[in-house]
C-alpha cells in the first residue's frame, strides 16, 4: 500500500477499516516532493502537504481549496496525493486540478505516463494495479486567473463539507467544480454551459442548475438534500456575481 | 526496526515497531508524557509536538516517519515565553490541552512572528480545549507575538 501523509491509513487503521502488511512511503521519492515551474507549467509533487501548498502561494486556488481540508496542524501532514486518493468521498484538493485541465503523472510497474485529469479522474482516480500518483502538471496561464473557493460546513469551523465549491474565470467563461454536493467530486460541462448562458438572468440559470447535476444531491447527517441544494444555489449566485459576466 | 530520533536536542537510537505511533513512543519509551492522548484520531491536538519546527499531531505520525527528524515535546521547551504567557493570562483550567496548545503556539511564534488574526485563528483551530479557555489562550498568544510577556 502506498503511504503519503499516512493520516488516513493511521486513523482508518485504528478502527480496522484499513489493513496493510507493508507500506511504501512516497515522501522519499524526489519527484513526489517536486514543486517547480517548467516550460510554462507548474509541477506539484503528490507528497507535498496541503500546508506547503498553501504557504508556497504558487497556485492560490489550490492552496486555498486545500486549506479548507481538516485543520492547519493536520494539513502539515495531509498531502495532495493522499487527499485525491482518499477513501472519503470529498477529495477537495482535486477541484482546482479539474478546473485547470491539469495533467497527472502516474507511475507503476510498467513505467510512468502523463494523462489529462479528465481521462483518469471520474469521481475517483482510476489507477491501475500498482500505480500511484506522482505529480500534477498545470498550465501556468491558469495560476493567476480570477478564482473563488468556498467551503460550507454544517456548524463547526473544521468539518467535512456540506458543499465545497471552487471556480475560476477563464477567457471562455466560468468553470466550477464541487465536492460534498453529490457522492463524488466533479466538474460538469453541461452545468458550466448553463451557468455561462449570459442571456438568461442569474437567478434563472441557478434555478435550472440542479437539472444538470451528474448524480442526486447527497442527503446525510450533515445536511438533507433540500438544504444542500439551497446552500449550493446561494454559493452559485455569489460566484456568478463575484466572478462577473 | 531501529530509528534515530533527535529528541529535545539529544540524539537517541531506539528500537520501535513499524506501526507504532510517535505519540506512544514518546510516552512509553521515553516517559515524555507531555504529549497527551486525547482522540488519537487527529481531531483534538492535545498530542501536538514539533517536528523540524512545525507543529505535528504525534497521533498522526509513525515513530518510523520521525526517524532523522528533530522532535521537540513540551518537556524540551525550556523557558519559552508562551509558558509564562499561559500563567500570566490564566490560559488553562484542567490543563490537559495545555502542552498541545503551547507546542502549536510556540511553532506559530517562531514561524510567523508577525502572524495576523486570520493566521492565529487558522493555526489555533487545530487544538480543542474542553474547558473552553479560548479567549485567555488567544490573549496569551497575542502577548507572546507582541513581546509583552512578564519575566519569570
Ligand atoms: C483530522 C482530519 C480531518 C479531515 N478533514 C477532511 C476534510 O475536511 N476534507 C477532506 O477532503 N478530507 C479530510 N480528511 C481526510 C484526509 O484529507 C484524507 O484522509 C487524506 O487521504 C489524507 O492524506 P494523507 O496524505 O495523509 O493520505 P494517506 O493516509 O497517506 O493515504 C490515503 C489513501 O490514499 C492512498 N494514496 C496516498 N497517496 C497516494 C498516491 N500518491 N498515489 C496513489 N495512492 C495514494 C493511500 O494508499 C491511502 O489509501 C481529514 C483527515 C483528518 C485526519
Ligand atoms: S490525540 Fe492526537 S489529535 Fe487528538
Ligand atoms: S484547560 Fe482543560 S481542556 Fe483546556
Amino acid at each position: 500500500m502506498y503511504w503519503s501523509g499516512g493520516t488516513e491509513i493511521i486513523t482508518l487503521g485504528r478502527v480496522n477499516l484499513v489493513y496493510t502488511e507493508a507500506v511504501i512511503d512516497l515522501k522519499h521519492i524526489p519527484e513526489c516532493r517536486a514543486l517547480a515551474v517548467n516550460d510554462q507549467s507548474l509541477i506539484v509533487g503528490s507528497a507535498l502537504t496541503l500546508s506547503e501548498l498553501y504557504d508556497s502561494r504558487v497556485f492560490p486556488l489550490l492552496g486555498e481549496t486545500g486549506s479548507g481540508v481538516a485543520d492547519r496542524t493536520s494539513r502539515n501532514k495531509i498531502t495532495l496525493g493522499g487527499n485525491i486518493c482518499s477513501q472519503f468521498i470529498y477529495k477537495e484538493a482535486v477541484l482546482p486540478l479539474l478546473l485547470t485541465d491539469s495533467d497527472l503523472v502516474i507511475a507503476g510497474p510498467s513505467g510512468a505516463r502523463r494523462i489529462p485529469i479528465g481521462q483518469i479522474f471520474n469521481g475517483t482516480l482510476r489507477l491501475g494495479s500498482g500505480e500511484f500518483l506522482v505529480q500534477s502538471v498545470t498550465d501556468s496561464q491558469y495560476l493567476t486567473m480570477p478564482h473563488f473557493s468556498i467551503k460550507k460546513r454544517k456548524v463547526a469551523a473544521i468539518d467535512y463539507p456540506v458543499v465545497t465549491t471552487a471556480a475560476i474565470r477563464t477567457n471562455s467563461g466560468i468553470r466550477l467544480a464541487f465536492s460534498g454536493l453529490c457522492a463524488f467530486p466533479f466538474r460538469s460541462a453541461a452545468l458550466e454551459r448553463l451557468l455561462n448562458e449570459s442571456k438568461l438572468p442569474v437567478a434563472e440559470r441557478v434555478g435550472l442548475a440542479a437539472s444538470q447535476l451528474p448524480a442526486p444531491i447527497l442527503s446525510d447527517m450533515k445536511a438533507s438534500a433540500a438544504y444542500r441544494e439551497i446552500v449550493w444555489k446561494n454559493v452559485l449566485i455569489d460566484i456568478l456575481t463575484t466572478l462577473g459576466e | 526496526m531501529r530509528i534515530e530520533l533527535l529528541l529535545n536536542g539529544e540524539k537517541h537510537l531506539v528500537e520501535v515497531q513499524p506501526p507504532e505511533l510517535l505519540l506512544d513512543v514518546l510516552r512509553e519509551t521515553f516517559g515524555l508524557t507531555g504529549a497527551k492522548p486525547g482522540c488519537r484520531n487527529g481531531d483534538c491536538g492535545t498530542c501536538t509536538v514539533t517536528v523540524n519546527g512545525w507543529p505535528m499531531k504525534s497521533c498522526l505520525m509513525l515513530a518510523a516517519e520521525a526517524s532523522g527528524q528533530a522532535v521537540v515535546t513540551v518537556e524540551g521547551l525550556g523557558d519559552a515565553d508562551i509558558q509564562q504567557a499561559f500563567v500570566d493570562k490564566f490560559a488553562f483550567q484542567c490543563g490537559y490541552c495545555t502542552p498541545g496548545f503551547i507546542m502549536n503556539i510556540h511553532a506559530l511564534s517562531s514561524k510567523h512572528p508577525q502572524a495576523d488574526e486570520a493566521t492565529i485563528r487558522d493555526w489555533l483551530q487545530s487544538n480543542i480545549c474542553r474547558c473552553t479557555g479560548y479567549e485567555e489562550i488567544r490573549q496569551a498568544v497575542v502577548s507572546v507575538l507582541e513581546g509583552k510577556v512578564k519575566g519569570m
